[in-house]
């Protein structure tokens, strides 16, 4: 078991950054750099979490740097972090994001609260990944929200205000259902001892005997929340807009991780708290993935735009991740957890170009570009390797956890795994499409006069790339760090004998 | 006949006795002194009297932490830990509007003290109630509330709405009160008693074979309060007043009124009938879904920020009554959270307002707060935090106000009371949030830069404090509002 300061500092770290460059004046750049030093802190200190994280400290627990401290009693507030393999993950992916974001978004390197604002979100999404209590972690989830509505609403494209409003009343509708949820679930536990505090406590709530009924209601509860913020069809309409009208950093931190907490959500909470409620519960919830994969493949298709392009193939990939997340296999649990980190990398990487397209040409409109690749080689050069993961090409990241998702799926619920292997097909067709349309050709006019990528935007991708290419030929660490979790939570909430 | 003088425990009303005295002092100052009392002289007196009686409270605490929960004067009033905070809320709310008020007469060109004597008088009224232990006490208290409200509201002579907003107030108010006490007697008729101990005695220990007469009176009790509250349907002046009232006068009004009418409430529902809560449940389930969802809902089509904060009151009210649903200590705990986080809030938001409806009082439409923090960031973000804390945004207090009373609902089995409640939040948000916006829109009109005098900075700057401390630690407040209502008499 290690010290839970650590984090804790992976708490404070991105916090005190956020104060610190808001406190910069407007000088070239100051709170830029600030920004950028404590990500890069928190980088290496989620890196250093990694290497030390333990992946069976007690008995039959894998949660490590574990600590728990009641702030207020009749309330049940406490503060308690601990982290698994599962959550391991996401911490990396969130600090990975926020570096490459500020890292993207240099051109807004004048604007103090732009960069606090990201470093807030930073703090509050590493909290809701490292909370192992129910109240800290909504409290956490509600706490994203604000810093996303003001980067949105202020740095945003034309509809930046109906962007705004739609996201935030969209998930703050969502949670409602949650924080019932949670209160619910809570003073059931509670009346069970009788005596007992009010707790929200993770590992104390995971034990609450229900009646089936109640385990459906409040996992619909849970479901509905999460679906939301991932989003799952049919809750996804407000993503489209949203990541359309953010600024690019916006963008990324919103689908390279935000999404996440949503699917995070599903498996942590959702599954892991109500495993009576699956066995109704998955068909329908399996159902909703794949046609999200479908609805999401073809509306990317037909969209006008590269963002909402994005936008749509995501919708697609986090059906894939609730595939994974609600099929029961233990394979295709891991596959998802995976999923999450690689989709994570690899929406950094295409919103990251199209900002750097956008910032040239002043629109993402697909119609507009034709034969990029002619004046920008590199560029397009790194878009193919991108696109190439997110269609899941063998040795590239995305394949390995699209592969292990749908073999997982297949031996649980083997129609829904075929029915979505055409959402792998449909995935070539759309992104080989888009990138013709744009990259091929014959470039003309403002076309043919688009610089290629700079010094700074090809570094800047260096690690997309790397990360893209090692976990697709050797994703064996992270593979190790999961597997212990997800086969303690698929243990605990399938009866001995159906995992597979 | 010999008349009897009842036992008087001074230390029980000091509060109250501070209030009137110092109204009355100042009064006399006025008619005797030659020349005008000068306004500084009044507002210090106001404050030097909430400060009082906020020492009185301490040592009232400390009375009933030695000797218990009491009652005086006949039984009449009662002295508990849960009208000790109460009472420390009004008179905190007091200071924080004399403040406001201060700078407000300086720039309208106010002068006399007629304001703070009708200020301090209504917070009075308002202390008594929350002490109050029968009904004719909480009638009291509820007409010194009013009728110094009355006159407040129209205070503002130059502005007509102001006059109209006054005789909406009086005479619906009048109304209300009337139905109050039909109901007061009904309820007298049906136990034989006005006061809340007798009555809750005697419905504890006999059965109404034929409970009519005691629903109508209890029923009518609650349109009553209902009313004050401005809880839908009973809500349809509250917009109006909340306009045409002097901007610090809508603080006011938000602030003490909720504490007053809801301490006065929980003694009666829960105190008093709380052994007919099978009865009164329903129909406060019905009261909550109607305030919260109409409060929410109409406020998004207001385009003047006090018509909105009135209807965004409306909505907190639905909220705070969700606490005395539930019917539990918890619940009783969580309204006096509810209404000890919200009044700090309201009086401070309602100070922005005075500032920006400049000389006049006049101009509140939402045009007028664009671009507000990019011109003035510190006012701005102080707004901001404000709208946030009323939507109940995380790390300040509203979350946890809203967090308290759901629980406490959660844990009385209404689920689902609860879901629509926080759906209501939702569509509060939306208002909340487009305001916010405004704030920080770059393209805001040509304005003045607005002066902040020091007194109103003093008190945005304690709410904005208030909701972000305690907000992030709001342990001692929970610990505070819990330790007062468990010697609470249910």
């Amino acid at each position: 078991m290690h010290s839970s300061w650590w984090l804790t500092f992976l708490l404070v770290v991105p916090l005190v950054g956020a104060i610190g460059a808001a406190l910069t004046r407007k000088r070239e750049g100051r709170a830029y750099a600030v920004a950028i030093a404590a990500s890069v802190l928190e980088l290496a200190l989620s890196l250093v979490v990694a290497f030390l994280y333990n992946d069976h400290v007690a008995k039959a627990q894998t949660f490590d740097f574990a600590t728990r401290h009641v702030l207020s009693a009749p309330f049940g507030l406490a503060y308690d972090v601990a982290i698994d393999g599962i959550s391991l993950l996401m911490v990396v992916l969130t600090a990975l994001t926020v570096l490459l974001a500020l890292l993207g978004a240099r051109d807004r390197r004048q604007e103090p609260a732009f960069v606090a604002w990201l470093l807030l979100l930073t703090c509050f999404t590493m909290g809701s990944f490292l909370s192992h209590d129910l109240l800290e972690f909504f409290i956490f989830f509600e706490l994203t929200l604000i810093p996303c509505y003001f980067i949105i609403s202020q740095w945003g494209g034309k509809e930046r205000s109906k962007a705004a409003l739609k996201f935030f009343i969209y998930t703050f509708t969502g949670s409602a259902f949650l924080l019932i949820g949670i209160l619910y679930l809570a003073f059931a536990h509670q009346h069970q001892l009788p005596g007992s505090a009010l707790t929200f406590s993770y590992s104390a709530l995971s034990a609450t005997a229900m009646s089936h009924g109640t385990a459906v209601w409040l996992f619909i509860a849970f479901a509905i929340a999460f679906a939301v913020k991932a989003p799952i069809w049919p809750l996804h309409t407000w993503s489209p807009l949203t990541y359309a009208e953010a600024p690019t950093a916006g963008s990324i931190e919103m689908s390279a991780l935000l999404a996440k907490l949503g699917t995070y959500g599903l498996l942590r909470f959702a599954v892991g708290l109500f495993p009576l409620a699956l066995v109704s519960m998955r068909p329908v919830i399996l159902t909703l993935a794949v046609i999200g994969i479908l609805y999401g493949s073809m509306l990317a298709c037909t969209t006008p735009d590269l963002k909402r392009f994005v936008a749509y193939s995501s919708l697609a990939q986090m059906g894939f991740i609730t595939l994974g997340v609600m099929s029961g296999s233990t394979i295709a649990t891991v596959g998802a957890v995976l999923l999450m980190f690689n989709h994570g990398v690899i929406t950094i990487g295409f919103f990251l170009i199209i900002g750097f397209i956008e910032k040239r040409r002043g629109s993402i409109l697909i119609k507009d570009f034709k034969g990029l690749q002619g004046p920008a080689p590199i560029m397009a050069a790194l878009f193919t390797v991108v696109m190439l993961a997110s269609i899941g090409l063998p040795g590239l990241s995305g394949f390995v956890s699209e592969y292990l998702i749908l073999i997982g799926t297949f031996a649980t619920h083997s129609w829904w795994a075929v029915v979505a292997t055409f959402g792998v097909v449909a995935a070539a067709l759309y992104l080989l499409w888009a990138y013709q349309r744009v990259f091929h050709g014959k470039a003309e006019g403002a076309n043919a006069e688009m610089a290629d990528a700079t010094t700074h935007e090809q570094w800047v991708l260096v690690p997309v790339i790397l990360l893209i290419v090692v976990l697709g030929v050797f994703p064996k660490p992270v593979l190790d760090r999961i597997t212990p979790s997800v086969q303690q939570l698929i243990h605990h909430v399938a009866p001995a004998g159906v995992n597979k | 006949m010999k008349l009897v003088i009842p036992s008087i425990h001074y230390l029980a009303i000091l509060p109250v006795l501070i209030f009137f005295g110092a109204a009355l002092a100042l009064v006399l100052a006025s008619a005797l002194a030659r020349g005008k009392v000068p306004l500084g002289v009044a507002t210090l007196t106001v404050i030097a009297a909430a400060a009082a009686s906020i020492v009185a409270n301490y040592f009232q605490w400390r009375c009933v932490a030695k000797a218990g929960a009491s009652v005086t004067i006949a039984h009449a009033v009662v002295l508990d830990d849960f009208s000790v905070v109460a009472s420390g809320v009004i008179a905190l709310s007091v200071i924080m509007t004399a403040l406001v008020a201060h700078d407000w007469a300086i720039r309208e060109r106010v002068s006399g003290v007629e304001f703070h004597i009708l200020a301090l008088a209504s917070a009075s009224g308002a202390l008594l109630m929350t002490q109050a232990n029968d009904l004719i006490v909480i009638f009291l208290g509820l007409e010194i509330l009013s009728i110094g409200l009355y006159v407040l509201v129209a205070f503002d002579r130059h502005r007509s709405t102001s006059s109209e907003a006054a005789l909406k107030y009086f005479l619906l108010g009048g109304f209300a009160s009337a139905i109050f006490i039909y109901g007061a007697a009904l309820v007298y008729g049906a136990t034989g008693s006005t006061n809340l101990s007798t009555i809750s005695y005697f419905l504890g220990t006999n059965v109404l074979l034929h409970p009519g007469l005691l629903y109508a009176g209890g029923a009518l009790l609650l349109v009553g309060f209902a009313f004050k509250i401005a809880a839908v349907p009973f809500h349809l002046w509250s917009p109006d007043v909340y306009q045409g009232a002097p901007t610090p006068v809508t603080g006011l009004m938000a602030s003490i009124v909720k504490v007053g009418a809801f301490a006065a409430l929980i003694r009666v529902l829960i105190s008093a009938l709380g052994t007919q809560l099978d009865t009164w449940r329903p129909i406060l389930w019905i009261l909550i879904v109607l305030t919260t969802l109409v409060g929410a809902s109409l406020a998004v089509v207001q385009r003047n920020v006090k018509r909105m904060l009135a209807y965004s009151s409306i909505n907190h009210a639905g909220f705070i009554l969700l606490g005395v649903w539930a019917g539990t200590i918890r619940g009783t705990a969580a309204t006096l959270f509810y209404v000890i986080t919200y009044a700090p809030i309201v009086v401070a938001t309602f100070a922005i307002v005075t500032l920006i409806g400049g000389v006049g009082d006049e101009h509140h439409s939402i045009e007028r707060y664009q671009g507000l923090a990019r011109r003035q960031p510190w006012l701005g973000a102080a707004l901001a935090v404000l709208l946030l804390s009323q939507l109940g945004a995380p790390l300040t207090t509203g979350f946890y106000a809203k967090f308290a009373v759901l629980a406490s609902v959660v844990d009385a089995g209404g689920g689902a009371l609860a879901l629509i409640a926080l759906i209501s939040a939702a569509i509060a948000a939306f208002f909340y949030l487009r305001w916010a916006m405004a704030l920080y829109s770059d393209d805001g009109p040509e304005a003045d830069r607005i002066v902040v005098p020091r007194a109103t900075a003093v008190v945005i700057g304690f709410g904005v404090a208030v909701t972000l401390v305690f907000g992030i630690w709001p342990g001692p407040l929970v610990t505070l509002a819990q330790h007062a209502t468990v010697l609470f008499t249910p």
